[in-house]
């Protein structure tokens, strides 16, 4: 059950000896294939992810009591500056986009390498130094005015640090605005001629969105940090209130770009679901076009939205009802996409692999994140909310229950495929089980701390919160173990798992049709795509010429 | 399963999804106590959303359950699915209905804003009764919107080009009237400070009469600020360099936490006070007592330079309470001179 018939004679079987696959070493070089690039983003990012994963672990401990026991106040807001700007700018985006983006989009449209091979590899060489300059700041006290880092705070506070820390982002957008460039020249113009865009995997779609969305909102948070640079180190006040600046206008450039970031995080995954759904369900994706056109128009409708995080501030009437109105809209692409997988899963043969679990997981709280963002997104009820832990509880449900699982569901999904080798199954479930269970302990009792009066971003808190946030630190540390099973599994599966075939999942998008990992450029001969990526239980139908028949229904 | 019809089953569900949403709705327990006229249109509009939001849980929760386990592999059956790939009216169907419900939540949470007060600044003066779409601007000589402002001039208050531009302001039953009593709130490093302009008085905690009608014009000293009381429901940040204000009646005599929620510094935690609302004889023997103590103070400090009081030495109790420095107490009230 191949996509694709290659018209050749040489039988794909055959092992191609030697120098056509990349050596270990080549992951610390200057490489220009898209494959090693997107291994290099993916281990980049988890390590990444678990430095930001200790500082969260941190915090907790120190919230497991009212006042600040431990952790200087100062180095609580350093933590928290950096587990926020870590999180999203050195895990979930180079993970999502860098990672899957740069390793599957060639695959998937059937191309020998991305558009700018070196220009992708400048793109990700960007973000060893952001982190290394991140990390750098520690020594100068750390960034602590929260990873938004409004002024005046941000202008008061580690001087040294915070500029250490706006020139890490810069360098990190920088390296968003190449990758996107890249990543829309090569969905554009290197598809395989045979493909329709109807035949174009929704993950390709998303990236698609994802990147267009990088390249207008990108620029604009840039221009905010480069402002706030200046005001900190060579005297101008453009945001300092008592020279004529003015400390909203920053708010406004930041949040153009960082919200529509929540779609530049959870787009990608929406892609990978959309992938892994369908392969282990055994069915067609339910309203491909549906799917495919709400990613765009999230893409659209996100750039309208972003005041929804300034009600309290200064922020005018209508403009507090506009933006109420404009983030209520987000919820309906975004509903259509969750229906749509759930209608995928009707009628199906669910296999519970661990990629699947993952996805299911994803699946069932991101219905509890949005349900949360509606309720925030209105501008009475955030006047209540805002800045507190509902809001916190809230884009946890989304940014880990929803990209983080994403980002496991793409691991398991595609692990065979870059690596050649199956990942533990029994682990893998452990890993689920673990990081379903943490999540909710660590993230659900949040919701009512924020709505009793609990504010974020606090080292010290009232007493009467103690019990719950004693349950929410209990919940960090099932999530911190529950990191464990995994980082043994894809350790001990790389090394010595059970080699994988081809294609393990019986999947019908491209990049199943070349060996496990892929040669290098890919494919020995370009595939020709014969019917659509997700056209499962039709082999009667459409696939039939082209093998034996498959095992009837 | 096979008698009865599917219909039926579907029929049962949803009643019983219904009345479980409603019952949620309105026994989640979720909130804190109300105590101010904004609180019940809070959270009235909460209690609808936690239905709805309960009632699409549970519908498509319970959809993925019951999927998971009815559609899951059996063993040795290596097969695919039904081949389905989409059904144009069920994506009509479930793209229109939340297309209303979040239309509807966007009308009903205008209606609750302006309701609370949201269209009517004082910088912009009154609001018509009822409309949320109207607003009146504000006639040359109609400064009494804010005659306790206007009126007096003691050192501490902001001027009338300060007039707050952003925030929650009087609803539409306080009309255009100016309101009872206006409090100056300054946030500063990590303190609340709530000055009086009509009596002098300047405090660490807010105290305001029950069922009266109290504007706060809010500012903040050095960084982002964001006043907050859980209890009233309210939230409006103090922003340096800009004026805003929030405007409420209490309506329950108690003593509630005010909240700082906008990252602040490294003792942005510690940054809490109180709002004591008073029975209005309670609040006329505090204002009176208050105000003998501290005739000679604040309200003449610039002009007469008293020897006997200065503001950091009056406020070095409180000072040492809330963690502050006197040096930055002397700063706040230097500035404003």
């Amino acid at each position: 059950m191949t996509q694709t018939y290659l018209p050749t004679d040489a039988p794909p079987e055959q092992p191609q000896p030697t120098p056509k696959v990349w050596k270990w070493y080549d992951y610390f070089t200057f490489n220009t294939d898209h494959k090693v690039i997107g291994i290099q983003y993916l281990v980049t990012a988890f390590v990444f992810y678990l430095i930001g994963g200790l500082m969260a672990v941190a915090m907790r401990l120190e919230l497991s009591t009212p006042n600040p026991d431990w952790l200087d106040p100062n180095l609580y807001n350093a933590f928290m500056t950096n587990h926020g700007t870590i999180m999203i700018f050195l895990w979930i985006v180079p993970s999502a986009i860098g990672g899957f983006g740069n390793f599957l989009i060639p695959l998937m449209v059937g191309a020998r390498d991305m558009a700018f091979p070196k220009l992708n590899a400048i793109a990700f060489w960007l973000n060893p130094p952001a982190g290394a300059l991140l990390l750098l700041s520690f020594i100068f006290g750390g960034a602590q005015a929260g990873w938004t880092a409004y002024p005046p705070l941000s202008l008061i506070t580690a001087p040294i640090a915070q500029t250490l820390w706006i020139l890490s982002i810069v360098l990190v957008g920088t390296s968003s605005i190449l990758g996107s460039v890249n990543f829309v020249i090569t969905i554009l113009m290197m598809k395989v001629p045979s493909m329709k865009w109807s035949q174009l995997p929704l993950f390709c779609w998303a990236i698609l969105a994802t990147s267009v969305l990088a390249l207008l909102s990108t620029p604009v948070l840039a221009a905010g940090l480069v402002l706030l640079l200046f005001d900190i180190n060579f005297g101008t006040s453009f945001f300092k209130p008592d020279a004529g600046g003015n400390v909203v206008i920053y708010q406004h450039l930041f949040w153009f770009y960082s919200h529509p970031a929540v779609y530049l995080m959870i787009l990608p995954i929406f892609g990978i679901m959309s992938e892994v759904i369908p392969v282990h369900a055994r069915k067609p994706i339910f309203g491909y076009k549906a799917i495919a056109y709400s990613s765009l128009a999230i893409c659209i409708v996100g750039l309208f939205v972003w005041v929804h995080h300034m009600f309290t501030s200064g922020t005018p009437p209508w403009m507090r009802i506009f933006f109420t109105i404009s983030t209520l809209i987000v919820a309906v692409p975004t509903g259509v996409k969750i229906f749509g997988w759930v209608a995928t899963l009707w009628g199906g043969k669910i296999r519970f692999t661990s990629a699947m679990l993952f996805a299911i997981g994803l699946l069932s709280m991101f219905v509890v994140g949005g349900l949360g963002g509606v309720t925030l997104g209105t501008a009475p009820f955030d006047l209540h909310v805002h800045d507190t832990y509902y809001v916190v509880g809230h884009f946890h449900y989304v940014l880990f229950g929803g990209s983080v699982f994403g980002i496991y569901a793409g691991i398991y999904h595609w692990f065979p495929k870059i690596t050649g080798r199956m990942m533990n199954e029994p682990l893998g479930r452990v890993h689920f089980a673990l990081t379903f269970v943490g999540t909710h302990l660590t993230f659900l009792p949040m919701h009512q701390l924020g709505l009793q009066g609990m504010p974020r971003r606090v080292a010290m808190y009232d007493p009467q919160f103690t019990a719950i946030n004693q349950l929410c630190t209990i919940g960090a540390f099932v999530l911190a173990a529950s990191v464990i099973p995994f980082a043994i599994n894809v350790i001990w599966s790389w090394i010595s798992g059970v080699k994988a075939s081809d294609n393990p999942w019986n999947a019908l998008t491209l990049e199943w049709t070349t060996s496990s990992p892929p040669l290098i450029e890919n494919w020995e001969v370009l595939p020709v795509v014969t019917h659509g990526p997700y056209e499962y239980g039709k082999d009667n139908e459409t696939l039939k010429g082209l093998e034996e028949a498959a095992p009837a229904i | 399963m096979k008698q009865i019809p599917a219909s039926l089953l579907t029929l049962i569900a949803g009643i019983g999804i219904t009345l479980i949403s409603f019952w949620v709705g309105q026994h989640h327990n979720l909130l804190p106590e109300q105590a101010s006229e904004q609180a019940p249109l809070v959270d009235n509009f909460f209690n609808v959303m936690v239905t709805i939001g309960t009632g699409l849980f549970l519908v498509v929760e319970g959809a993925i359950v019951l999927f998971i386990i009815q559609f899951r592999q059996r063993k040795g059956d290596e097969s695919d699915g039904v081949p389905i790939e989409g059904s144009f009216s069920l994506e009509v169907l479930w793209t229109s209905i939340p297309a209303i419900i979040v239309v509807g939540l966007g009308v009903y949470s205008v209606v609750v804003y302006e309701q609370m007060g949201g269209f009517s600044l004082s910088a912009h003066g009154g609001m018509a009764h009822g409309h949320a779409s109207v607003l009146v601007a504000q006639a040359p000589g109609d400064a009494a919107v804010t005659p306790l402002i206007s009126e007096t001039t003691t050192p501490t208050e902001p001027t009338p080009t300060d007039a707050p531009q952003y925030g929650i302001g009087a609803t539409p039953l306080e009309g255009s009237q100016a309101a009872d009593l206006v409090v100056n709130v300054t946030g500063l490093q990590y303190a609340w400070i709530f000055n009086y302009p009509n009596s002098g008085i300047t405090a660490g905690e807010l105290h305001v009469p029950v069922g009266k009608d109290v504007q706060l014009i809010i500012s903040a000293q050095d960084v982002i600020h964001s006043f907050w009381v859980p209890q009233f429901r309210l939230k409006q940040d103090a922003i340096p360099g800009q004026t805003t204000e929030l405007r409420f009646v209490a309506t329950k005599p108690g003593t509630y936490p005010v909240v700082c929620t906008e990252l602040c510094g490294g003792y942005h935690g510690s940054m809490r006070s109180e709002v004591v609302v008073h029975s209005p004889e309670e609040f006329d023997v505090w204002l009176h007592e208050n105000q003998i103590a501290q005739a000679s103070g604040v309200a003449q400090t610039v002009a007469v330079n008293p020897v006997d009081l200065t503001p950091s030495e009056f406020l070095a109790p409180y000072a040492d309470a809330l963690g502050i420095q006197s040096e930055a107490i002397a700063s706040l009230h230097s500035h404003h001179s």
